[in-house]
C-alpha cells in the first residue's frame, strides 16, 4: 500500500480515466436501455395479448413466452455475461469493452423490460378497450391507438426503472472485462486499494442514476394526461 | 330496427339470458330496466358482440349481430354507437382527438375527422373543451364527450349502457334531454339499459322489464301505463306505503288517463264516500295523465260496492299491500 502517490485530481486514474469511464457508462445505458425497449416492448405486448382473458388469448404461447422470459430474469447477471461471451464476440467482434457488454445487458433487460410492459397494459381499464373495440378496430388498432398510448405513463416509468438497474448491472460488468465506471473502480479502487478512484467513482454512479430517474420522471409526467 | 329472438346466456352453467324476445322500432327510445344482476348488461353486451351468446340471435337492421365474427363484426360495430357508464374516454386523448378516433379507425383523413369532430363537440355544446384531456372535464362533460364520440360514425343505433348511473341529478337531467333531442334531430334508435325508472320516465317511448334474465314486461309506456297492475306500470308511479288500521280499508287506485275527480264521483254515487287519501302520484308520463291513489273509506260495509263502482268506471282497482 503506497501513501505517496498521487491522490484526487492529481491522481492519472481519476485525472485521465474517470470520464472516458463515465462516457462508457452512460453509452453502455443508453444502448442497452434502447434495445431493451426496442424489444422489450413487443415481446411485452406478445405476453399481454396472449395472456388468460385478453384479446388473443393463447395458454400454449403465453406458457412458452413466460418461461422463457423468466428463465432470463432469473440467471444472475454475471453468470448470463459469461454464457453470452461468444455471443457478444459474434455481434461485436470482441469479448471486450463496453461494445460486448451492451449486447449481454440487452440480453438480460430485454424480459425484465417486457415484464414491467406486460403489467402496464393490464393497467388499462378494459371498458376503454371494449369502446375503441365498438368503434370496430382490430387487435392491432387497440394496440397502437388505446394500450400503447394509454399505458405510457407507466411504460414510461418501466424503462426508467429499467436504465436504473442497467447502471448497477453495467458496474457489475466492469469484473469481468466490461469497461466503464466499475471497471475502473474494481480495477483501480479494489485491486489497488485507490479509496479516491473508488469513492469518485461511486460519486459520479449515484449521479447517473439520479440523472436517470430525473429525467425518468419528468417524461412520465409530461405523458401523463390522467390528473 | 332491432330484433331479439331467444336470445340466450350460459356462463359454466349459470343462465344470464333465458330466451329473451325483443323488438325495438325505428327511431323509439327504449329503456331495459332491472335490478343489478337481471342480465341487462349482458344483453347489450350480446347485442354488440362483445360477449358470445349461447343461442338465439340479435339482429341490428336486420344484420344477425350474433353470427358475425373479425372483419364483418367490426365493419356492422361501426353502425352502432355505444355510450357507456364511465364514459371510458382515452386520457391520452383530448376530447377532440377521443370524438375523432371512430373516425380514425375508419380510416378518414386527417383534416376531415377534424372538422367532423367539432361538428360533433358542437352538438353537444363543448366547443371549448376541444383541447381538454378528460381528466379535466367533468363527469357530465365526459359523458358529452362520449355521446359525440358514439355518435361521430353515424350510427343507426346508440345503445346506452347505464348512461347517468354515475351522474348528480342535474346532470342526469342534461344528458338525457341531449339524448331526447338527438333523436328527435337524428332520428337515431336509442337503447338505454338503467336500474333508474326516471330514466324511463323522463325520454322513454318503450320500455322492458328483466328478472333473473328473462322479459316479464315489455311495450310501449303508454301501454304499460294503461295497464296500472303490471310490475313496470308500479315502478313507473310509486306509491309510499301507509300503515294498517284494522277500522278502515285501504284501496290502490290506478289511474291512466281518467281525471281524479271521477274516482271522487264515482265513490258518492256508489254511497262509499271516500274519507281520505293516504298518499298518492299523479304526473304526465308520454303525454297522459297517470297516477296511482291510496284510499281509505271507513264504513267496512261499502267495500264490494266501491270496488265494483270504481271498476265500472274503467279504473283499476285492487286491495291495498
Amino acid at each position: 500500500m503506497t501513501t505517496d502517490r498521487p491522490t484526487w485530481f492529481e491522481n492519472p486514474a481519476i485525472r485521465i480515466e474517470l470520464w472516458p469511464a463515465l462516457g462508457e457508462t452512460l453509452l453502455m445505458t443508453v444502448f442497452a436501455t434502447a434495445f431493451a425497449i426496442i424489444a422489450g416492448l413487443p415481446l411485452g405486448v406478445w405476453l399481454y395479448m396472449t395472456a388468460k382473458d385478453s384479446l388473443t388469448e393463447n395458454a400454449v404461447v403465453y406458457r412458452v413466452v413466460s418461461a422463457v422470459v423468466d428463465i432470463g430474469r432469473s440467471i444472475p447477471f454475471i453468470i448470463l455475461m459469461i454464457a453470452l461471451i461468444p455471443f457478444a464476440r459474434f455481434v461485436t467482434g470482441s469479448a471486450l469493452g463496453w461494445q460486448a457488454t451492451v449486447v449481454s445487458l440487452t440480453v438480460s433487460a430485454i424480459p425484465f423490460y417486457a415484464r414491467l410492459v406486460e403489467a402496464s397494459l393490464r393497467e388499462v381499464a378494459t371498458g376503454k378497450i371494449e369502446a375503441v373495440q365498438m368503434m370496430g378496430a382490430g387487435n392491432w388498432q387497440l394496440v397502437r391507438q388505446v394500450l400503447v398510448p394509454e399505458a405510457l405513463p407507466g411504460l414510461v416509468s418501466g424503462a426508467t426503472v429499467t436504465a436504473v438497474a442497467l447502471v448497477s448491472y453495467t458496474a457489475m460488468a466492469g469484473a469481468v472485462g466490461g469497461g466503464g465506471l466499475g471497471a475502473l473502480a474494481i480495477s483501480y479502487g479494489y485491486q489497488r486499494y485507490q479509496t479516491d478512484t473508488m469513492l469518485a467513482c461511486i460519486v459520479l454512479l449515484v449521479a447517473c442514476v439520479a440523472l436517470l430517474q430525473l429525467l425518468g420522471d419528468l417524461l412520465a409526467r409530461t405523458v401523463d394526461h390522467r390528473a | 330496427m332491432i330484433e331479439l329472438t331467444e336470445l340466450r346466456k350460459e356462463f359454466a352453467g349459470v343462465t344470464a339470458l333465458d330466451g329473451i324476445t325483443l323488438s325495438v322500432a325505428e327511431g323509439e327510445i327504449h329503456g331495459i330496466v332491472g335490478r343489478s344482476g337481471a342480465g341487462k348488461s349482458t344483453l347489450i353486451r350480446c347485442l354488440t358482440g362483445l360477449e358470445r351468446s349461447t343461442s338465439g340471435s340479435a339482429s341490428i337492421d336486420g344484420v344477425d349481430i350474433t353470427a358475425l365474427s373479425g372483419a364483418r363484426l367490426r365493419e356492422s360495430r361501426r353502425s352502432i354507437g355505444m355510450v357507456f357508464q364511465h364514459a371510458n374516454l382515452l386520457d391520452s386523448r383530448t376530447a377532440l382527438e377521443n370524438v375523432e378516433h371512430p373516425l380514425q379507425v375508419a380510416g378518414m383523413k386527417r383534416a376531415e375527422r377534424r372538422s367532423r369532430a367539432l361538428e360533433l363537440l358542437d352538438l353537444v355544446g363543448l366547443t371549448d373543451r376541444a383541447d381538454n384531456h378528460p381528466a379535466q372535464l367533468s363527469g357530465g362533460q365526459q359523458q358529452r364527450v362520449g355521446i359525440a364520440r358514439a355518435l361521430a360514425s353515424e350510427p343507426k343505433i346508440l345503445l346506452c349502457d347505464e348512461p347517468t348511473s354515475a351522474l348528480d341529478t342535474q346532470t342526469t337531467g342534461q344528458i338525457l334531454g341531449l339524448i331526447a333531442s338527438l333523436r328527435d334531430r337524428l332520428g337515431i334508435t336509442v337503447l338505454i339499459i338503467t336500474h333508474e325508472m326516471s330514466v324511463v320516465r323522463e325520454i322513454c317511448d318503450a320500455a322492458t322489464l328483466l328478472e333473473n334474465g328473462a322479459v316479464t314486461q315489455t311495450g310501449s309506456l303508454s301501454a304499460i301505463l294503461a295497464d296500472p297492475g303490471s310490475p313496470l306500470a308500479k315502478d313507473l308511479v310509486p306509491l309510499p306505503h301507509v300503515p294498517h288500521d284494522p277500522d278502515r280499508f285501504t284501496l290502490e287506485v290506478a289511474l291512466a288517463g281518467t281525471p281524479l275527480t271521477t274516482v271522487f264521483d264515482l265513490a258518492a254515487r256508489a254511497g262509499a264516500p271516500i274519507a281520505s287519501v293516504e298518499s298518492g302520484t299523479l304526473e304526465t308520463i308520454g303525454g297522459s295523465q297517470v297516477g296511482r291513489l291510496r284510499i281509505t273509506c271507513t264504513d267496512l260495509r261499502t267495500r264490494d260496492d266501491l270496488e265494483t263502482a270504481l271498476r265500472s268506471g274503467g279504473i283499476h282497482v285492487e286491495a291495498a299491500a
